[in-house]
């Protein structure tokens, strides 16, 4: 339980995948005009990558890591078929986003319409193929730990990303320098919050 | 008249030089007015947690330049058969099989810098600017041009990689490419002034060394300012 607490409070904050390691900055920096669109967008991310990391996961130990085919028989102890990972992590997130798509679209039509057109933009971010591939790295012991470790991935990049857009809707009124208008104050600011963020750097629980 | 008019286009097409005025355009306009990261926002994800030093810098910039450009190609001439509701997923199958090369080909030759890249390689799958010039461009044009065009974009994208990556090894470690280039002799440890910023190393100031970049360059370039 304190191993899962743990994964959970390192993802959102030492490890944030906006301010540690830029992941997912396009949308970050495209959908963060204002707050409301930016708690779209956050939301989804938690909900997919919630979902298809521990699908990874599995894929991960039960086909594709070296001796994960054990399962199958005796003869298939030995293969590796870990050079496929990349096309099949990106097919079970393309996939996924789009099964999540019309499960929601049934079952949560209010739902379906707050996220709408983000959900299809996710297959493209960065952060959620960085989440499976980081994952991958991190060698988790349980399916409960990657589902933890996706969660929180998702929580500190919804965290992120309302956060700045809660700072660009105030930027407007302030007299910013004409250069450095739009594009080049958000990335300065996002430098100066991911050094706010680094105060999380070493913590343990 | 309007046979007329399309048998004249296709003279002209087909009289455009290789290198003429408009394809040279392709190649040099993503390196300042149309740069992929400062001004179209795109393939930010991954330029920034390379940057801390030269060389793997330069190995992901030829990586993108080697997946842009080919897959740049390929896209383009599948573009007529590729059925617009999959073609997401077309895209993001080829991208996939050409990184998962690249992968193969750094791990076997350069196993250093792939273990250092570690995750980064596997991104350039999802890195913005691939999927966004085979919408913007190759799903519209002909295979030279889209060609040009991800070499010019991966130009783009390697300059300002190369640009941050030079003063985050230069001011962070003292080096470029692994050589010592501040003398020894001026640090503290060896009786000098001087010690290095280790500040430069660390994620957030690669964000704010872009932002300077962007800084100077629309200080320069005025019409590429925002209204806010």
């Amino acid at each position: 339980m304190q191993d899962l607490v743990n994964i959970f409070v390192k993802s959102i904050f030492v490890d944030n995948m906006i301010f540690a390691y830029f992941l997912g900055m396009c949308s970050y920096l495209a959908v963060s005009k204002t707050v409301k669109t930016g708690v779209g967008l956050g939301a989804a991310v938690i909900f997919v990558m919630g979902i298809t990391i521990p699908v990874n996961y599995l894929l991960e130990n039960k086909v594709l890591k070296e001796g994960a085919l054990s399962w199958l028989g005796e003869g298939f102890d030995t293969v590796d078929l870990s050079f496929l990972s990349f096309i099949m992590f990106i097919a079970v997130i393309a996939s996924m986003v789009q099964l999540v798509e019309m499960v929601v679209e049934k079952f949560a039509p209010a739902l379906y319409s707050a996220l709408g057109i983000f959900l299809p933009l996710i297959a493209v971010n960065c952060s959620i193929l960085g989440g499976s591939l980081f994952m991958q790295e991190k060698d988790f012991s349980s399916i409960g730990e990657a589902t933890v470790y996706g969660l929180g991935s998702g929580v500190g990049w919804f965290l992120a990303i309302v956060a700045i857009a809660a700072i660009r809707e105030k930027i407007r009124y302030s007299n910013v320098p004409p250069a450095l208008r739009g594009l080049g104050i958000t990335f300065i600011v996002t430098g100066l919050m991911g050094i706010a963020f680094m105060a999380f750097m070493g913590i343990k629980l | 008249m309007a046979e007329v008019s399309e048998v004249e286009v296709k003279v002209k097409k087909a009289k455009e030089p290789l290198l003429g005025k408009k394809n040279r355009l392709l190649l040099s306009d993503p390196l300042n007015d149309s740069n992929p990261i400062t001004v179209q926002v795109l393939g930010i994800c991954s330029a920034l947690a390379i940057t801390v030093k030269l060389y793997p810098a330069l190995v992901m910039s030829i990586s993108v330049l080697f997946v842009l450009a080919v897959g740049n190609v390929i896209i383009s001439l599948m573009r007529n058969v590729i059925p617009n509701r999959i073609r997401i997923i077309v895209q993001l199958v080829v991208v996939a099989s050409l990184v998962i090369l690249v992968d193969q080909v750094l791990k076997a030759y350069a196993y250093d810098v792939s273990k250092e890249l570690s995750v980064f390689v596997g991104l350039i799958i999802t890195n913005c600017i691939i999927m966004g010039r085979f919408e913007a461009f190759a799903l519209a044009n002909g295979p030279w041009k889209s060609f040009l065009d991800g070499l010019g974009n991966a130009f783009g994208y390697a300059w300002i990689l190369l640009a941050v990556a030079f003063f985050r090894e230069l001011l962070g470690s003292g080096t470029l490419f692994g050589f010592q280039i501040i003398p020894t002799s001026w640090y503290i440890t060896e009786g000098g002034v001087y010690s290095n910023n280790g500040m430069m190393l660390l994620p957030p100031m690669a964000l704010i060394t872009v932002g300077i970049i962007i800084w100077v360059q629309r200080a320069r370039n005025t019409k590429l300012i925002e209204e806010n």
